[in-house]
């Protein structure tokens, strides 16, 4: 048996692991028969160990890469688990429709994103990925075949949906996409000075704007600043749409080089912006949805020791204090991040037990990783989280307490319930203890 | 017309055809599910092309000459690209001359025989192309891995012979050599630590040279010059070396 060393987003450090690749859906039952417990990996974007499986076999997704079925005038899409939502935006969007719900990055697979129950920009208008499947087959390692969804086997479909893999493998699902005009979007940018103005801004943009998102100034000590994004489908085009160029971080620096530099892009459209004025521009899908993407190997940036990202939720009663209160410490420790993401989740409850998003504020920090003074950080961060009965996202984390982990997902015992004895990962011996 | 479908490489070269333009396609291979699964893919991704299946034996030159008879009545294929192949373990084919001779069979004489079967219509017709995947293990055999290499470079000898039989006509004959490429095959390759191409580029590389009609093409390119160095070594150093 040979074992490759693995990493996962956040480059936190490599693992060894059997790695096996499926390719054949038809082969799966067979294929992941083991004597020692497994674990499926797409595209490996998670930040943590969620998608790790050290010292045991890791089953990789990515060649179920195949289309099953579409139906132009339905806009249903049947297919295998490790196609990339890249490859289904751009088989769709020239047919007029979309994915409804898509992450920061579109270098992750069908399975990961069910598995994760990914959000977007427009959690409040139209929910996590996993209201959008309408079926998927679940194939558990004692070779036993389920199809379940919203209207079949529902208990199955609310454990695997946001189930970090661990019901079992997810081979094909059947995706309900929406109907676009086109690949444009029409988006308004806003700079805004405190979180009062954030939380005024998201919602008088609730109900008229599909998409909203903002980057929070973590480094500024007058109340804050931040800028504040918006944007709907158009049917007015720019420019023919092209693949945008993309750039590639060739080699780990010896050191993490994001820093107050990083910063520059963000200052440099504040003060553009000065005076709350809106900024109107027609962006391309993929550049509104996915800037990042057009920097390979981003993750590279931040040196040999790797980097946390520290994804929170905070119920709507006290999400202004809970999340001034989080941007407070990160100031106050001085390390961490430099930038924030900042958003508002709608009222539509999640359909996985352990599916992350609630109702409320989420934020999101990219913490380079500095040992010692991160722990302490993140025990700040923890402390105002747990008081705030928020959660963590668990496809971001590396190192959340047992304690936060079982306060912030009351379902974990019904859940645990459907776990496939087969199957295990990092996070889940860190957190449930196999 | 793609024989050896379900090849990652073949698969990728099926989804790049069908990308700009419609196309009539014949997929052959082993395992009829599987192949099924790879024409529904290809039809989402062109719903304007037509697929057809065929599952053969690919070591039975009577089915290999049936199936290019049926598939030349509807329409001698433009292009047709033979890659199927199998990557054995060295050491259980020098231990089993079962498994050694069902190596050599399935990667160097049925391609062979796909090739002269479709020869005879690309002739007939006066123009085509006929595409083979080769390998850079062809080029010179190696203690790890020569059944492979010498199945590979029989496809060599032919595709050589076939240019030249050709010369002067409309028909061309590409032989493709990749150098290792990330695909389930390889994967025990992958797994000790080898770096791969990815099949997409390899893809990318094999349909421009289909296009071009270029008749020897290494992929990526810098193993033409690897390959020419290793065939240049001079016997004495080239035995001492692990390779």
């Amino acid at each position: 048996m040979v074992m490759v060393a693995v990493s996962s987003w956040g480059r936190l450090g490599r693992w060894d692991h059997e790695v096996t690749v499926l390719c054949d859906r038809g082969r799966v039952g067979e294929d992941i028969q083991r004597d020692r417990p497994g674990l499926a990996h797409g595209m490996g974007r998670s930040y943590g160990d969620v998608c790790l499986n050290p010292g045991g076999v890791l089953w990789k997704t990515t060649g179920l890469d195949r289309f099953i079925s579409f139906d132009a005038v339905t806009g249903r899409l049947v297919c295998e688990a490790g196609v990339l939502l890249r490859d289904i935006q751009r088989l769709v969007v020239p047919r007029g429709w979309m994915l409804p719900v898509t992450p920061g990055t579109e270098l992750v697979t069908v399975g990961g994103a069910i598995a994760n129950d990914v959000h977007g920009k427009n959690h409040h208008a139209v929910g996590s990925f996993g209201h959008h499947v309408e079926w998927m087959r679940l194939v558990r390692t004692d070779g036993d075949m389920l199809d379940c969804g919203p209207a079949l086997r529902r208990d199955w479909f609310a454990a695997t949906v946001g189930g970090m893999g661990l019901t079992g493998v997810i081979t094909e699902a059947a995706i309900r996409l929406r109907p676009v005009p086109g690949p444009w979007l029409e988006t308004e940018t806003i700079a805004y000075g405190d979180l009062g103005e954030f939380m005024a801004l998201s919602h008088e943009s609730a109900a008229s704007w599909e998409h909203s998102v903002s980057w929070f100034d973590c480094l500024d000590r007058k109340g804050g600043r931040g800028l504040f994004m918006r944007g709907n489908f158009t049917a007015s085009g720019g420019r023919a749409a092209g693949h945008a160029r993309r750039w590639i971080v060739p080699f780990v620096p010896p050191l993490s080089l994001v820093n107050r530099a990083t910063l520059r892009s963000f200052n440099e459209t504040y003060y553009r912006l000065n005076g709350r004025r809106a900024v109107k521009k027609t962006m391309h899908y993929e550049s509104f949805f996915y800037p990042l993407d057009r920097l390979l190997e981003w993750n590279r940036l931040y040196g040999p020791r790797g980097f946390f990202q520290y994804q929170t939720v905070v119920p709507p009663q006290d999400s202004l204090d809970a999340v001034r209160a989080l941007l407070r410490a990160v100031a106050d420790e001085g390390t961490g991040s430099f930038l924030a993401v900042l958003k508002t989740f709608g009222a539509m409850e999640s359909v996985g037990l352990m599916s992350f998003p609630q109702p409320g504020v989420t934020l999101a920090l990219d913490v380079p990783n500095e040992g010692e003074r991160t722990v302490r950080l993140f025990d700040r961060l923890d402390a105002i989280v747990r008081e705030a009965k928020g959660r963590l996202y668990p496809a971001k984390d590396a190192r959340m307490p047992r304690s936060l982990f079982e306060q912030g997902y009351p379902k974990l015992d019904s859940f645990l319930q459907y776990r496939d004895p087969g199957i295990s990962s990092g996070l889940s011996r860190r957190l449930m203890g196999h | 017309m793609i024989v050896g479908a379900t090849s990652a490489i073949a698969e990728h070269c099926a989804r790049r055809w069908v990308q700009d333009v419609d196309v009539d396609m014949t997929l052959v291979g082993r395992d009829k599910t599987r192949i099924e699964h790879v024409a529904e893919d290809l039809h989402v991704r062109s719903p304007g092309s037509t697929f057809q299946i065929r599952t053969e034996d690919c070591l039975d030159p009577q089915a290999i000459r049936r199936l290019s008879d049926d598939v030349a009545v509807q329409g001698v294929p433009d292009v047709v690209l033979i890659a199927h192949g199998t990557l054995p373990d060295q050491e259980s084919c020098q231990k089993d001359l079962d498994a050694c001779w069902h190596a050599l069979a399935v990667t160097g004489l049925s391609p062979a025989l796909y090739a002269e079967a479709f020869a005879h219509h690309l002739a007939q017709r006066g123009h085509g192309t006929l595409a083979f995947i080769g390998s850079v293990a062809g080029d010179r055999g190696r203690k790890s891995n020569y059944i492979y290499g010498a199945a590979k470079g029989l496809l060599d000898r032919y595709a050589e012979g076939l240019q030249h039989r050709f010369a002067g006509t409309g028909v061309r004959v590409v032989l493709v050599k990749p150098g290792p490429t990330d695909t389930p095959m390889t994967a025990r390759l992958k797994a000790k630590g080898a770096s791969l191409a990815a099949v997409d580029d390899v893809a990318k590389r094999i349909v421009a040279a289909v296009e071009e009609g270029r008749p020897v093409v290494y992929v990526p390119s810098k193993w033409r010059l690897i390959m020419w160095i290793i065939r240049h070594l001079p016997a004495p150093l080239f035995n001492r070396l692990d390779i």
